[in-house]
């Protein structure tokens, strides 16, 4: 069964320098262990491909059920030097929700 | 007596934000203190400009009208409020508020201000001094880019607040002190917490992560059922309700809009965080993955079960430098072959630019409404009824940079057509502020705290 990811989870986004945090967070227990299953930091990386150019990396927050990742070389420089609309990464927890899931 | 409460207010969440929120947090309700925070990354930088033209400028001026109107309530009702609005010029935004109060006549008023953080003109000597100041992201060496450096200040935290407290101020202005102290600095004062308590600093830590962004923790920006949110033209910022004991409850103001939920407050949890275990301030590490929350009634959510660390040796320093310039032009595409219209006219701005012989690091074309936000994640539609076309670049050279501005125009009757948008005149050449992270140790720089008395 495919599921989407924004039907499971929220999340907010900023900006760190030039990498961006993205957070997600899972409604429920349930959907806490998907969102751990399954996005990975290689998953992650594939889903940015054409805006992530850095690593991924990925930290757990079991007690609000949520993962942090951070984005490195993502915001074309950051700041005032990025040419990019969205410099600050402000959209991208709502990039990452539309990633669809299959589930057993 | 100790108190068995205090109510902090947040009041600003960013240099811009809501004007009418300050007097709102302490005319609608019981509140102690009232925090606000002003300044981000690349601000102290925009406001070391503003005082290079002006000595008597380089603070956030929206503070002074904002203290305008709050004088007679807090004095009124003994509030204290606490800001970073200082920025490069904490004293001169001092003596502005000192005018305001004796306008209104109220006398015997106590303004801490807190300086030190400016390390600028200093930086020669405690580099001799053993400061490395190489980028804590990047690596690079300061030496690159220490003659271009247009600020350099470091991240003072709640010490300095709370002895100006101590020595009775009912205003804190500072300059760079961290966001998150301007909300805990209050608490261990009026707690007497100790400086090794790390858990019930670390509690202050997380309740000053939840306001120092203003409405972000009340249901702005909530990426979740963001419908559901009630009144936002009215949204009550967060106010974190302190208990001796570290616990925290966030809420607001009654008859407010917005809201605070368990979903609200862990979205502002998640805002700009890097290690969640790791949460570096200058008094402690706050372990975010340590965080309970518990909806309380409506608009109320405790936040407990708090651990933190021991501080570090270290302050991080935050500088800037000038690296170049930038400009950003779009025009708007209609109907019919909205997309391929942009996508023409960008490939024959590209080319002109070429032919110019301008010379760019970098040009960047995002077409707003189709992919500017997701890139390549975005859903391809057949139809698309506008386009927004929307080309940057950046250069060292301002004359590479108003050349492309007065290409932007002409694309209106010499590319594709039904073109529109361009009311605002040629893009502006803004120049590119690059921020530069460091640490440095503590003991090689002191805030130092002022009391003056209206």
């Amino acid at each position: 069964m495919k599921i989407k990811l924004i039907d499971i989870a929220h999340g907010r986004s900023g900006d760190k320098g030039d990498a961006a945090n993205v957070g997600i967070i899972a409604f429920d227990d349930k959907g806490f262990e998907i969102i751990k299953k399954h996005l990975t930091t290689e998953r992650v990386k594939k889903h940015f491909e054409g805006i992530c150019f850095g690593k991924v990396e990925r930290f757990e927050m079991p007690n609000i059920r949520a993962l942090n990742f951070l984005l490195h070389n993502t915001l074309g420089g950051g700041g005032t030097v990025s040419l990019k609309h969205d410099a600050q990464g402000k959209t991208l927890a709502a990039a990452l929700l539309r990633m669809e899931i299959e589930i057993e | 007596m100790m108190k068995n409460k205090i109510r902090i207010a947040s009041g600003q969440g960013f240099w811009g934000d809501l004007q009418s929120i300050p007097l709102q947090q302490v005319t609608k309700g019981p509140v102690d203190y009232l925090m606000m925070d002003f300044l981000a990354e690349v601000t102290m930088s925009i406001m070391q400009k503003q005082k290079k033209r002006n000595p008597a400028a380089g603070y956030a001026k929206d503070l002074i009208q904002i203290m305008k109107d709050l004088l007679p309530h807090i004095v009124e009702k003994n509030i204290k409020v606490i800001t970073n609005g200082g920025g490069a010029n904490p004293m001169g935004c001092v003596e502005e508020i000192v005018k305001c109060a004796h306008k209104q006549g109220i006398k015997g008023l106590k303004i801490g201000v807190v300086t030190g953080d400016d390390i600028l003109d200093s930086l020669d000597d405690v580099l001799k001094r053993g400061a490395g100041f190489d980028n804590m992201e990047t690596g690079q060496k300061i030496s690159d880019v220490k003659e271009k450096l247009i600020s350099a200040n470091v991240y003072f935290g709640a010490r300095p607040i709370v002895e100006a407290l101590k020595k009775g101020a009912q205003i804190v202005i500072t300059g760079r002190t961290t966001d998150t102290s301007l909300t805990y600095a209050p608490m261990i004062y009026e707690f007497k917490w100790v400086w090794d308590d790390w858990d019930k600093l670390a509690s202050g830590v997380i309740a000053g992560h939840i306001l120092e962004c203003g409405g972000q923790a009340s249901g702005g920006n909530f990426l979740s059922d963001w419908k559901s949110v009630p009144d936002l033209a009215h949204i009550g910022f967060p106010i974190a309700e302190a208990y001796p004991n570290g616990e925290i409850v966030i809420t607001k103001h009654q008859n407010t809009g917005g809201m605070v939920s368990v979903d609200t407050v862990s979205e502002q949890l998640m805002y700009e965080i890097g290690d969640p275990t790791s949460y570096i301030t200058p008094e402690c590490v706050a372990d975010f993955t340590s965080i309970k929350l518990e909806q309380l009634e409506n608009d109320r959510v405790r936040v407990y079960g708090i651990i933190g660390k021991p501080a570090t040796d270290f302050y991080k320093v935050s500088m800037a430098y000038n690296d170049g310039y930038t400009a950003t032009g779009s025009l708007t595409y209609s109907w019919p072959d909205a997309l391929e219209k942009a996508q023409k006219a960008d490939e024959i701005l590209r080319t002109r630019l070429s032919d110019l012989g301008l010379k760019f690091e970098e040009i960047k074309t995002e077409f707003l409404g189709v992919n500017a936000c997701h890139g390549p994640l975005a859903s391809k539609q057949n139809e698309i009824n506008e386009v927004v076309l929307r080309i940057g670049v950046r250069s060292n050279h301002h004359h590479d940079i108003e050349a492309f501005s007065k290409e932007i125009a002409p694309l209106i009757l010499t590319g594709p057509p039904s073109v529109t948008g361009f009311a605002g005149g040629r893009p502006k050449a803004n120049e590119v502020i690059a921020y530069w992270p460091a640490l440095m140790p503590k003991q090689l720089v002191y805030p130092k705290v002022e009391i003056t008395q209206t």
